[in-house]
């Protein structure tokens, strides 16, 4: 085994792409480990824990690209050089063909678009916040996709926007829909007069999809990071953001996403809705007490896919009572499936398995099931006392969210990159007390674009060897996303279809199909 | 003065510095868009970065 490395100063590559190249590179035959990172502190200290720090990266800046290769021989190392050597120029040509020019900086961009009212910002977090305040000072609004920001710096960020009638979306936030535009992780969207505020990333995405699905359509979507609802930032963009929305004559409804808000803010919100929002407002705060959104006088939703349906039947004219009756046909439904798959499982099969890509949607999935079957275990449990001793050894019902840091370091977030969703599923094909693999997919941009043409072969294997043992495994799963996306949900679904998978219209329906499953197998705690 | 909901009234036009995959999506849908070629500032050295930020009185 030989471990090669290369250090090209001065070369400068985002972290997906390079991510998106290690992974080619990992693939080539003989080639046992790659990576492709910039020279930072903590990339070294990936490099460390999987044994490819050499000596010559020890002196390396952020801006020096390390290229690091162990693998069987010395010629498929070198072949593996080659291969990310020719990815990176395919890049940076691609960047060129277009013929686009491409400004050092901010400063260098407004001159060639003086008139740009919107930065996206998704360098290190280090610089991130700096980068944000620049374009902040130069009147313009802020989508802040870094995470790793210093809370003080959001603080300061945020103050300084809402004293000068700016947006400082984020930091850590991955989705917004602005203008009908979707920005970084979002879906595509139907357009209409339901507005958006949102602490939680695929919340706003589950929520916008479901209305867009319904036949309605959003009118802004504001995301606002998971820390603005915390009591240290209070709310800021939160507050802001709603004020805005009452503002726009375009928006009739505004729907509210979040995890609970800390007390303060949750105060804040509610005397808002109280005072000054005039529009109807449906409100779910995912774990929290539904009274509180009432008394704040907000329509309370106990699931994303409520909070979706309820405000889309707003739109369009429904009555409440309607919604409530589509609601009962639905749980009818998911009853008659579970009964129909409880039945064909072999003795010992009892227990689910979620698998997800999403945050919110894991969480969302672990409140209804806990509800249905007892505590779940999992990396990152609703009770802590449940939390799994190895993420990656699941036990009884457990769900784990592979978007968590633990299994993203030095890769792609798992919606990018599915080989380790893939791993995992045919690994939880092989425990005999697995009844059920429950999954996520997310569409949209930023996404993987051929989630039907990555999954089936990992479920068709992890299904085939199930069935060797006389196993039958339920495969449930929910796609958050549209037909207008660029990967198109009927497309997925029926590639999803094909291969047995049960697909439920929502995350919060296939939280539950698969609970009412495992309810009638004996697994609940 | 200016208020958050003037935005909407706007046609979006986006300056995207870091991941081009995200200028790539806005491209597809038709939003204006320009990309920073963006690297960090002064090598990723923070004593130089502080020291440039003390020069330059930020």
């Amino acid at each position: 085994m030989v471990v090669k490395g290369i250090i090209k100063k001065g070369e400068y590559y985002d972290s997906v792409t390079l991510m998106l190249v290690a992974r080619d590179a990992t693939s080539l035959e003989g080639v046992k480990d790659a990576a492709v990172v910039m020279g930072t502190e903590q990339n070294k200290s990936i490099l460390e824990t999987s044994g490819l720090l050499l000596d010559m990266f020890k002196d390396a800046s952020d801006s020096d690209l390390l290229i690091a290769v162990k693998a069987e021989s010395e010629e498929a190392a070198n072949k593996a050089f080659e291969k990310i050597e020719q990815l990176l120029k395919e890049t940076r040509s691609k960047a060129k063909e277009a013929g686009e020019y491409m400004p050092k900086s901010l400063e260098g961009a407004l001159e060639y678009m003086p008139d740009a009212n919107m930065v996206i910002i998704s360098v290190a977090g280090k610089y991130a916040g700096d980068e944000a305040m620049k374009a902040l000072k130069h009147g313009l609004h802020v989508m802040l996709f870094s995470d790793n920001v210093p809370l003080d710096k959001e603080i300061e960020l945020k103050k300084y926007a809402r004293d000068n009638g700016l947006l400082v979306m984020g930091p850590d936030c991955g989705t917004a829909i602005i203008n009908g535009a979707p920005l970084c992780f979002a879906n595509v969207v139907e357009r209409g007069n339901i507005g958006i505020v949102a602490a939680s990333g695929t919340g706003l995405q589950e929520v916008s999809s479901v209305i867009t699905n319904e036949g309605a359509g959003i009118s802004q979507a504001i995301g606002t990071g998971g820390r603005d609802v915390k009591k240290d930032v209070g709310g800021i963009m939160f507050i802001e953001g709603m004020k805005a929305l009452e503002e726009d004559p375009d928006t009739k409804y505004i729907v509210l996403v979040s995890k609970p808000p800390h007390p303060d803010v949750l105060k804040k919100i509610a005397d808002l809705i109280k005072s000054e929002i005039k529009k109807p407002v449906v409100g779910i705060f995912l774990g929290g007490d539904p009274e509180v959104v009432k008394s704040a006088g907000a329509i309370p939703a106990n699931t994303l896919e409520e909070a979706g349906l309820i405000a889309a039947s707003l739109a369009k004219g429904k009555s409440l009572d309607e919604f409530k009756k589509i609601l009962e046909e639905r749980e009818k439904e998911i009853l008659a499936i579970a009964d129909r798959e409880s039945k064909n499982k072999k003795e010992g099969q009892k227990y689910v398995r979620g698998l997800y890509t999403g945050g919110t949607l894991c969480d969302e999935a672990m409140l209804l099931s806990r509800q249905i079957i007892g505590e779940v275990y999992g990396n990152a449990p609703i009770n802590p006392e449940y939390k799994l001793k190895d993420s990656w050894i699941s036990q009884e019902n457990t769900f784990v969210d592979l978007g968590e840091d633990e299994f993203t370091v030095g890769r792609p977030h798992p919606m990018i990159d599915f080989t380790l969703r893939n791993k995992k599923i045919v690994e939880e094909a092989k425990d005999p007390s697995v009844a059920v693999i429950l999954l996520d997919v997310v569409l949209g941009y930023g996404s993987n674009m051929k989630p039907g043409e990555e999954l089936a072969p990992a479920i068709k294997e992890a299904k085939d060897l199930a069935a060797k043992d006389g196993r039958n495994i339920t495969f449930v799963a929910s796609i958050t996303g549209t037909d207008k996306d660029p990967q198109g949900r009927s497309k997925v679904k029926k590639q999803l279809e094909d291969v047995g998978v049960i697909v439920m219209p929502s995350n919060a329906a296939a939280a539950k199909l698969s609970s009412y499953i495992v309810k009638n197998l004996g697994g609940a705690k | 003065m200016r208020k958050i909901s003037d935005l909407f009234k706007q046609e979006l036009k986006v300056i995207n510095i870091g991941l081009l995959s995200f200028k790539e999506s806005l491209d597809d849908v038709g939003v204006k868009v320009i990309q920073v070629d963006w690297r960090p500032p002064a090598g990723g050295d923070q004593e130089v970065m502080d020291a440039l930020k003390k020069l330059l009185g930020k």
